[in-house]
């Protein structure tokens, strides 16, 4: 995974609540059995005038050009802005892969749904809470923004501090590998199944019916 | 000793290691589907690792799977041309696997090469016992009270009605659990929904989740376990729990669940995994004690009276936005802030209805009966009785019922529920998520507004452009009926 120290960029005010994964990448693009390529299909129903599928060439689609992330001024956006409850609904880990692929390396809003929140950080991005006050004042600044996460900084004009688990804080910052880290306790996890399946024998049973 | 709630009783029994602020805990369980695993099979390919214990994992088909089958045929005769190929077998066998989406067609079958690559044992999509995964897991008895079970599906919530510890997770979770038998968790706050009384008649489960849910909102359950609790959830069936647990997420809980009582165990009993003989005693026993402590600590606890809550009917762009049937739309004037304004004004711009509009006044165009939310047998009775004897409107152009599994399917043939549907004017399909996501090809084209027992309304849910309502199965039913959003007459 990538590393992810500090960066400057633009950021994107997507002045939504609530706004659900199926609207970050809509159901058809799931059918691909790859991981990457979903960036040209971000926000497809709201970005596009047509109906998106799979295997379209996405140059030649009609652009809704009141649509936020295609006016020219936030062409290179790494930054995205948005209300509460971003990324709710379905699990699909698509929705970071897309916000990825399109360029964007952290999200900042109110709140976000648990399963998105977690999902960001598997993929190297920051998703960063602030109350609405700071939200407020963000959306507002629309101008480049500059984050650190070594010091949990943003800075604008002003200068605000986040909060992140030092666990994901680390991992983020290396590019760790969850399941390396977690194999590191194999033993551990061997003696658990030992006094585990003894105390409850019927969990020790397959699948096969 | 310390008073517990079930949800620290379960993460504290599948603790492996703990460090500040997170947990390793072990997972009993995975079920896997087509669409979030092929790119975790993948990462386990490329790194060169085994699944820890092949076993715990149970895989099905369901979320891009047809509901219709299919008679043998060529693929020249599909595809225009002879795509023959590993993937891809020039014959196209009868049956449900002949799905006509080349792209859908080659997700549906890398599960199964997958599967027989790492070990997996998978119900493949012509079986009788295939289905929507998380109507199969407590079906098969693969999912029991006290597990802990995960998906790469965020309704993996629903399993939490057996008293089991289960939530949704992503793709890279799923390679992890694969990989490792076990999640890093950091622990959720506990919140207690009680709800007490008697519901009123035709009035379901899921009209008390989507009540609950207009109450404290699409996150207002985020960051919290929430243990249903009362003695209108005691009374609810556990395929009413099942509806009830699944809508958490819509509330923004990972993870919903129930207390164990005598009803769990009778609904485990004789499942094809259940345990049998001396571990079935040993089981019961252990789960007996799945229940919260009586003076256990919640993070929060919320009431409310089962006698308040009418059938429910969604107006707008996401599951908060709801009112009961006999109630009109609101009006943006009168959200309670700016966030919210803007939220209504655009969810009346998108779904084009005017504020105000009483909800009984509002046309639909099509129906459906289905989903992990309400495709069980009891909800297929409830819509059948309603709608027995009678005929969907004219103006309804489809309404469709999607069982939520084979076996569900062949138990409603058996009471002859299917022939009520279709003498009704619905279409009785094979089981499968369907039009609940619409990533196959039973969808809403743009414009058409659907009364749909699932449990999303998100924009563009069900197809571009296309409007959800979400209901209980009697409402959707007695709407199919009536042309239009209507209480059961």
């Amino acid at each position: 995974m990538q590393k992810f120290t500090t960066f400057t960029s633009i950021a994107v005010p997507l002045e939504r609540a609530n706004v659900d994964t199926d609207a970050i990448i809509p159901k058809q693009f799931l059918k691909s059995i790859k991981r990457s390529g979903f960036g040209v299909n971000l926000f497809d129903e709201w970005r596009y005038l047509d109906h998106g599928e799979i295997g379209m060439d996405n140059s030649k689609r009609p652009l809704n050009t009141d649509f936020i992330l295609n006016k020219p001024k936030y062409k290179d956006a790494q930054i995205l802005l948005t209300r509460e409850n971003f990324g709710c609904g379905s699990s699909r880990e698509h929705a970071p892969w897309a916000l990825k692929d399109y360029g964007f390396r952290v999200i900042i809003a109110p709140s976000f749904a648990d399963i998105f929140y977690n999902n960001c950080f598997k993929n190297g991005i920051l998703p960063i809470m602030q109350d609405n006050d700071v939200m407020n004042e963000l959306f507002a600044f629309d101008n480049k923004i500059t984050i650190n996460i070594e010091t949990q900084t943003i800075f604008t004009n002003n200068k605000y501090t986040f909060n992140i688990d030092n666990e994901r804080k680390r991992r983020l910052i290396n590019g760790l590998d969850d399941i390396d880290l977690t194999l590191q306790y194999t033993e551990e996890i061997k003696n658990f199944e030992k006094s585990y399946f003894k105390a409850y024998p019927w969990l020790c049973n397959n699948a096969v019916i | 000793m310390t008073q517990r709630t079930l949800y620290d009783k379960l993460m504290s029994v599948h603790l492996v290691h703990e460090e500040e602020g997170a947990s390793l805990i072990y997972i009993d369980r995975q079920l896997i589907h087509e669409v979030t695993s092929p790119q975790a099979f993948e990462g386990l390919e490329m790194t060169n690792r085994k699944p820890w214990r092949p076993q715990a994992n149970l895989a099905v088909p369901d979320h891009n799977v047809p509901t219709t089958s299919k008679k043998k045929a060529h693929t020249k005769d599909i595809f225009g041309f002879d795509k023959n190929s590993n993937m891809i077998n020039s014959y196209l066998p009868e049956g449900r696997d002949n799905i006509e989406d080349p792209i859908s067609r080659l997700q549906v079958e890398t599960l199964s090469i997958n599967c027989e690559k790492f070990g997996i044992e998978e119900i493949k999509l012509n079986d009788i016992r295939q289905g929507i995964v998380h109507v199969i897991g407590p079906e098969q008895g693969a999912t029991l009270p006290g597990m802990s079970i995960v998906c790469g599906d965020s309704h993996t919530s629903t399993h939490g009605a057996l008293g089991a510890l289960a939530f949704g997770i992503g793709t890279s979770e799923v390679e992890h659990v694969l990989a490792t038998s076990c999640l890093w968790q950091s622990k959720s706050k506990n919140l207690k929904i009680e709800i007490n009384g008697e519901l009123g008649e035709y009035v379901s489960a899921k009209d008390v989740a989507l009540y609950i849910i207009g109450k404290i909102g699409a996150a207002g359950g985020t960051g919290y376990t929430i243990e249903f609790s009362g003695s209108t959830v005691k009374n609810l069936s556990i395929e009413g729990r099942m509806t009830l647990c699944n809508m958490a997420i819509e509330a923004g809980s990972r993870c919903g669940i129930v207390a164990v009582d005598d009803k769990t165990i009778d609904y485990v009993k004789g499942k094809p995994l259940s345990p049998t003989g001396e571990n079935w005693n040993k089981a019961v026993k252990y789960w007996q004690t799945l229940h919260s402590d009586d003076n256990a600590n919640f993070d929060k606890t919320l009431i409310f009276k089962a006698s308040n809550i009418k059938s429910q009917v969604t107006w707008g762009t996401s599951p908060e936005m709801v009112i009961a049937i006999d109630e009109a739309v609101p009006n943006p004037k009168n959200a309670k802030n700016e966030v919210q304004k803007t939220s209504w004004e655009n969810a009346l711009n998108y779904t084009k209805l005017n504020a105000d509009t009483k909800i009984s006044n509002i046309k639909i165009d099509k129906v459906f009966i289905g989903s992990c939310t309400n495709s069980r047998i009891e909800d297929l009775r409830v819509a059948a009785n309603i709608v027995k004897g009678k005929h969907i409107a004219n103006n309804i152009k489809l309404a469709l019922v999607v069982p939520g599994s084979g076996l569900i399917k062949k138990q409603a043939e058996k009471e002859k529920l299917d022939k009520i549907f279709t003498d009704a004017g619905f279409e009785w399909r094979e089981a499968g998520c369907s039009m609940c996501l619409a990533m196959n090809a039973d969808k809403l084209e743009a414009g058409e507004r659907c009364a749909s027992t699932s449990n999303r309304n998100f924009e563009g849910r069900q197809g571009k452009g296309s409007f959800t309502h979400l209901v209980s199965p009697a409402i959707a039913a007695s709407s199919a009926i009536a042309g239009h959003f209507s209480g059961v007459k």
